[in-house]
């Protein structure tokens, strides 16, 4: 089966890797892509890795975005104008919880619209 | 007066000597309500852009200008990266198909850089961010009279009112009502980019 992608953006790539790792425990089979830090392995976030965790959480049922802070959100809109052959959606949620709670809905096959939705409700 | 290729790329050229220059300075202003690295990220994005646009050839100044924005955005980092990014990447779309810029034609190019920060930043005039330098800048360039000299004054008034302003959007909105009294950094950066624009100009008076 596909699933919807997750992907984790942040500041630190130790963030995303942590979160990561927490959902990991749980669910096994969504793809989930992290871009953490800028390129030069400093705190940031770099347009060109989001694309890139874009592209690789991407299974043909699109890619739920989130980010930790305002410029990562900047930047993960920057990535998804390029990427218009993907279906993206930038989610305005806690990061940890949000993505989660995507994970979750992911995991039961829905679709982006359905899973974007009820991470929505619940915050 | 027209700019043409060799001009947009003294504009760049200039605007990274001033950015170098202050690099410490814009640094600084960005410690007591940032994240302390508008002088480093800009130092860096600025370097890279200068390098990028002066190893090519150009045909038009729209060109110059999509290169320098697409390594600003990859280089720069912090939210000024996708922000000049994205002001630089309007700019070239608005004056796409001219070899040189008129007045006009410039004006228009700064006017959708400056539509383009807006909603890259969902910002808009009086939230301390560089906003505040790009809008009367915008007014001024689009204005009836335009000097080189004026254009400068114009500038040192936004970013000396910037300190009296509290900040709203951004990593300084966190603080409050405490980032009153300093200047914004991102107004700073604009102020020397602008600065550059106003002395390539000067020399085509």
């Amino acid at each position: 089966m596909d699933y919807v992608g997750i992907v984790l953006v942040s500041h630190s790539s130790k963030i995303v890797e942590g979160l990561s790792e927490i959902i990991r425990q749980v669910i096994h089979d969504v793809p989930i892509a992290i871009a953490g830090g800028t390129d030069e392995y400093e705190i940031g976030t770099n347009v060109e890795m989001i694309m890139s965790a874009i592209t690789t959480a991407n299974t043909g049922k699109g890619v739920l975005v989130f980010y930790d802070l305002g410029s990562a959100k900047m930047n993960a809109e920057i990535a998804g104008e390029m990427l218009d052959s993907i279906e993206i959606k930038i989610v305005d949620a806690p990061l940890i919880e949000g993505a989660y709670v995507a994970a979750v809905e992911s995991n039961m096959g829905k679709t982006l619209d359905e899973v974007y939705e009820a991470v929505i409700k619940e915050f | 007066m027209e700019l043409g290729v060799p001009d947009i790329i003294k504009w760049f050229e200039l605007a990274n000597e001033k950015i170098q220059h202050h690099k410490d300075y814009l640094t600084a202003l960005d410690r007591p309500i940032g994240d302390g690295d508008h002088g480093i990220n800009m130092a860096r994005g600025y370097q890279e852009a200068v390098n990028k646009i002066m190893a090519k050839s150009y045909t038009e100044p729209s060109e110059v200008l999509k290169d320098a924005s697409m390594a600003l955005l990859a280089k720069v980092g912090g939210a000024s990266g996708p922000l000049y990014g994205t002001a630089f990447l309007k700019m070239s779309v608005a004056v796409k198909g001219h070899e040189v810029l008129s007045l006009a034609t410039l004006a228009k190019g700064v006017e959708a850089g400056l539509t383009g920060l807006k909603q890259r930043g969902k910002s808009d005039v009086g939230e301390k961010t560089l906003v505040d330098v790009w809008n009367p800048v915008v007014e001024y360039i689009t204005g009836e009279e335009f000097r080189s000299d004026g254009l400068i004054e114009i500038i040192r008034e936004a970013l000396e009112s910037s300190k009296d302003t509290m900040a709203t959007k951004g990593r300084a909105a966190y603080f409050k009502e405490k980032s009153i009294g300093h200047i914004d950094p991102g107004s700073a950066s604009s102020f020397y980019i602008f600065e550059a624009l106003a002395e390539v100009m000067k020399e085509k008076e």
